[in-house]
């Protein structure tokens, strides 16, 4: 089983042409090794040499000593999506190396510390061993960190093997240690010992080739939840209550990290905003409802799971009109269902979560700047609409690393909506909450405290009548549930727009939304490759606006791809347009994996025959 | 944000202290029962907060669900409620405080809200020491569902509907200590002068104040043996002390001999005067009050007054470090950051 060929010679390899700018990597590590750094310092120092990159996490739920795989994608057509081939790797977990050796293309590369014994499977693939423990010995870091440097060792020999700038990887460091020079120091330590025994003692083999480039000038990477956490402090978020929960910890953790550093009060050092980890996701919407109705900027941000202990109180929320933020980074199943994974799944239990008719106004990010955008401007929805605002975001888009255009700075102001001041309640005849005066569906509110006697109501589920009296009147009811209805068809014009991208003689419409979008625009490119042109819609939110009828009934054929078994958003979408019902074919992809542009592309040239 | 003006003279004919005359405080017509112990306390939280000259639209009525969560539609019609969801209260509670902790908070729950359905929120209220008045109308059984046991309910008790419950009690109060009260009473609802004057220490204390008030319910659990019924609780109510609240600065009228009382001052400055009856009870030695809830549980009495307080855990208000001014009402300027800090932050992610 061992390769005891010792190190290998150009004349074993035939030669091939240089790759530039286009692999994907694979770092296998043990799960709790302190690979993250290393990992982090490889993905932005590829960015910042001006290549368009990104990075998945791929982690079993798991704390410590149980597999992990990080995924590195440099792509100068600037394509991020997960990509099905694995053309480096770099096998740091002994357990997984054959398996992680049988993922490699042919002729890819692989390095391994050379106390490992490489597996004699793959004689095309160039090996490079990395003299981990003799590097660690002649930078004896202190003893508590030798795992961690253990890790910048292959950071070293990649670099210098592939063509990442050292300057780079010490930029990218200083990035993560927020400046402390002195962990960037021992760290480059390793990384440069290690950079200069592979210069010395490797031969060059494989095709594969980082170079400069310019694409990322201006650009940012960053995570999902961070830009939407950020998003929500510029949105002037107030209050937030959350329970940990993969994968939405790390969005109210990005709350934690930045709001003391951006929301104090510069006189008094106070905070302008209360954060609260709760008992449950139960009582975390409960407390962002009660925030919300007494007139904060309320958010939580769950999974799946939490969200199911959120339905009662989003249908109460639904109905007696408070404003509300939930974030659902989506995941797979119930319990042990796939906790780490990507999907999409929560679709349709969204839309209608709460009993008795609720139709939830979401909003769907499809990349950082959106998830960044949607974080402030779900504040101005929910206070405008009165009525919780669902941001389904994802794992993919969440936890992993994005290439982004940087965030614009909010282009509106706060939007309060229709609150009446004890000024205003002074002028008004008479003030009633739930009714329509100004005929859009939306009715006016008051906060606690307003200090006139006009000011209070008493809020409720759905039985009351326009004045909040509780009321069990026929005609009372259908009056509430006829203005929400109007309220919602307030919202189709106020939410954002479906994105629409043509080709000139497209016959076909693909429509997505959300993390898939890299995909399906790498699909695009592949499917137009094969002579296949396509039109391409983004949905960015719900209720659909009419360009989304508009352009189903362009299209005798229109595959709607998403990343949840049953075709959730087609059917919602055969729900909306059901004269066109039999145009929308589910392309399903569901295995927890994010969907990749390969497989878009199969999958329509298989239903189109070509 | 002051609750009561101090300027005005008291002009007992023309209303309180702020100029509201009691119907100012009253609330909607009651659908409760005819002789419910729940519209008794209503009644005392109308004329406590009438007392001590609250301005009604600095209050909000929080509930759960269930008889008791539907009473605070019948006291204070000027202050902003929200019935929700069943058990739930403590956490809307939660929020609505942090986004305006300048008002007082007046929560209503029953048995069924706090000791079934939310016992994990009403222990994490109290954990988190929120600032408000949590009353629970305690009557062992649930009423709108039509007279199934509560998990207050006496082991042993036999009802028309349910049959003999086998469960031993929670005790409210206990929980209420165990998880680190710092205001824990107890009362009875046919004892309207000590229910108002805990109400109104209740609404002086500066966090969560846990008021248990045994509240009969006259239609599923009034029979006499039951320990939840208007004959049994005044026939076994054992006061710890006489109950006085003394309001900020007035003079104690209250002529007690010295050695005779207990003065507790509360955190607005009012004092509430604790007359010792026939035996010796401290009301700030926590473990001195779990053994009496222990030991008084299963021995035949009915034990009310205040259980236990001390006033100076920080409120959830304090540890979160709040700007004064409430979050609900902060202005653009103070909630959103300028663009410079934002073009800073982006140069981190490059």
């Amino acid at each position: 089983m061992t390769n005891k060929q010792g190190p290998q010679t150009a004349e074993a390899i035939p030669h091939r042409e240089r790759i530039v700018n286009d692999l994907s990597m694979v770092v296998a590590t043990v799960n709790g090794s302190g690979s993250q750094t290393s990992n982090t310092a490889l993905i932005r120092a590829i960015f910042r040499m001006g290549i368009p990159v990104s990075g998945k996490n791929l982690f079993p739920s798991n704390i410590q000593g149980m597999p992990t795989w990080f995924t590195i994608r440099a792509s100068s057509e600037g394509f991020t999506a997960r990509r099905e081939t694995v053309e480096v790797l770099v096998a740091m977990n002994i357990a997984t190396f054959e398996e992680d050796l049988s993922g490699l293309v042919e002729g890819g590369v692989c390095f391994y510390p050379d106390h490992f014994s490489a597996p004699e499977t793959r004689p095309d693939v160039v090996f490079y061993p990395m003299p981990v423990r003799s590097v660690i010995k002649q930078v004896n870091p202190p003893r508590e960190l030798r795992d961690y440097m253990v890790n910048m060792v292959y950071v070293g020999v990649v670099a210098q093997m592939l063509g990442i700038d050292l300057q780079e990887i010490r930029g990218a460091l200083e990035t993560h240690f927020r400046g402390r020079e002195k962990p960037v120091q021992l760290n480059m330590q390793v990384v440069g010992a290690s950079a200069s025994w592979a210069r010395e003692n490797l031969q060059e083999l494989d095709p594969y080739v980082l170079e400069r480039d310019s694409q990322t000038e201006g650009m940012i990477l960053i995570d999902g939840n961070t830009a939407a956490a950020l998003g929500a402090i510029y949105g002037g978020v107030t209050f937030a209550a959350w329970y940990p929960i993969t994968p939405a910890s790390s969005l109210a953790e990005a709350l934690q990290t930045y709001l003391p550093q951006l929301r104090k009060d510069p006189e008094t050092g106070k905070a302008t905003y209360a954060i609260v980890q709760s008992e449950d996701e139960l009582a975390a919407i409960g407390m962002a409802i009660g925030a919300g109705w007494a007139g904060a900027r309320a958010m939580t941000s769950t999974s799946g799971p939490g969200l199911s202990l959120m339905a009662e109180f989003s249908g109460l929320a639904y109905f007696a009109e408070v404003p509300v933020v939930v974030w659902d980074v989506q995941r797979m199943g119930p319990s042990t269902g796939l906790p780490t994974r990507t999907s999409q799944g929560d679709v349709l239990f969204v839309r209608f979560l709460g009993h008795g008719d609720t139709s939830q106004v979401m909003l769907i990010p499809g990349n950082i700047e959106e998830c960044f955008e949607f974080g402030w401007r779900a504040f101005d929805l929910a206070d405008r609409l009165q009525t919780p605002i669902f941001v389904l975001s994802d794992l993919d888009l969440g936890m992993n690393m994005w290439m982004s255009r940087p965030f614009q700075y909010p282009s509106e102001p706060i939007d309060r909506g229709k609150i009446l001041s004890a000024e205003q309640l002074e002028q008004v005849q008479e003030f009633a909450r739930y009714r329509d005066v100004d005929g859009d569906g939306i009715p006016y509110r008051t906060l606690p405290g307003t200090d006139h006697p006009k000011a209070a109501y008493f809020t409720r589920g759905s039985g009351h009548d326009d004045r909040a009296e509780y009321s069990e009147r026929p005609e009372d009811y259908e009056g509430i549930m006829q203005r929400i209805a109007r309220k919602m068809e307030t919202a189709r014009a106020l939410l954002p727009k479906a994105v629409i991208e043509r080709m000139k003689g497209a016959e076909i419409g693909l429509i997505a939304y959300g993390s898939t979008d890299s995909a399906v625009r790498e699909a695009r490119a592949r499917l137009l490759d094969a002579g296949v042109k396509t039109n391409y819609l983004r949905l960015r939110a719900i209720p659909f606006g009419p360009e989304v009828k508009d352009f189903i009934s362009q299209h005798e054929r229109v595959y709607v791809i998403e990343m949840n078994t049953d075709g959730q958003m087609r059917m919602l979408l055969q729900l909306e347009v059901p004269e066109h019902a039999t145009r929308l074919h589910s392309l399903t992809h569901n295995n927890g994996l994010p969907v990749s542009a390969r497989w878009i592309t199969e999958r329509v040239l298989e239903a189109e025959e070509v | 944000m002051a609750t009561q003006t101090e300027t005005k003279p008291a002009h007992p004919g023309n209303g309180n202290l702020i100029g509201l005359r009691k119907s100012d405080y009253r609330g909607g017509k009651s659908t409760l029962c005819q002789g419910c112990g729940h519209s008794s306390i209503a009644s005392q939280i109308i004329a406590a907060s009438y007392e001590m000259s609250i301005t009604p639209e600095r209050i909000i009525k929080l509930s759960g669900i269930g008889c008791s969560s539907k009473s605070p539609a019948y006291f204070l019609n000027r202050s902003h409620g929200f019935n929700g969801l069943h058990g739930r209260m403590p956490t809307i509670a939660t929020g609505a405080i942090m986004a305006n902790h300048g008002l007082k908070a007046i929560g209503v729950s029953g048995d069924g809200d706090t000791a079934s359905i939310g016992l994990s929120h009403f222990i994490h209220l109290v954990r988190r020491n929120v600032p408000m008045t949590y009353i629970v109308e305690n009557n062992g059984v649930y009423g709108l569902t039509k007279g199934q046991f509560s998990a207050t309910a006496d082991k042993g008790q036999e009802l028309k509907s349910a049959g003999i419950n086998p469960f031993m009690p929670v005790d409210i109060c206990m929980e209420a200590l165990i998880a680190n009260a710092g205001f824990v009473a107890r009362s009875f609802a046919g004892d309207p002068k000590q229910v108002k004057e805990l109400l109104k220490a209740a609404l002086s204390y500066d966090g969560t104040a846990v008021l248990d008030i045994i509240s009969p319910c006259v239609t599923f659990n009034n029979r006499d043996e039951s320990t939840k019924s208007y004959a049994w609780a005044r026939a076994h109510q054992e006061p710890l002390h006489d109950v006085t609240w003394v309001p900020k600065r007035e003079e104690i009228q209250v002529e007690y001999d010295p050695g005779d009382r207990i003065d507790v001052e509360m955190h607005d400055g009012s004092l509430l005067v604790l007359k010792k009856l026939e035996q010796d009870y401290d009301p700030t030695d926590r473990m001195a009050a779990l053994k009496m809830l222990a030991e008084t549980s299963c021995g035949g009495y009915l034990v009310t007054g205040l259980i236990y307080i001390e006033d100076n855990r920080p409120t959830l208000t304090e540890i979160e470090n709040l700007v004064e001014e409430p979050l609900s009402v902060l202005n653009e300027g103070k909630i959103r950051p300028p663009r410079e800090t934002l073009e800073a932050l982006i140069q981190t992610f490059q």
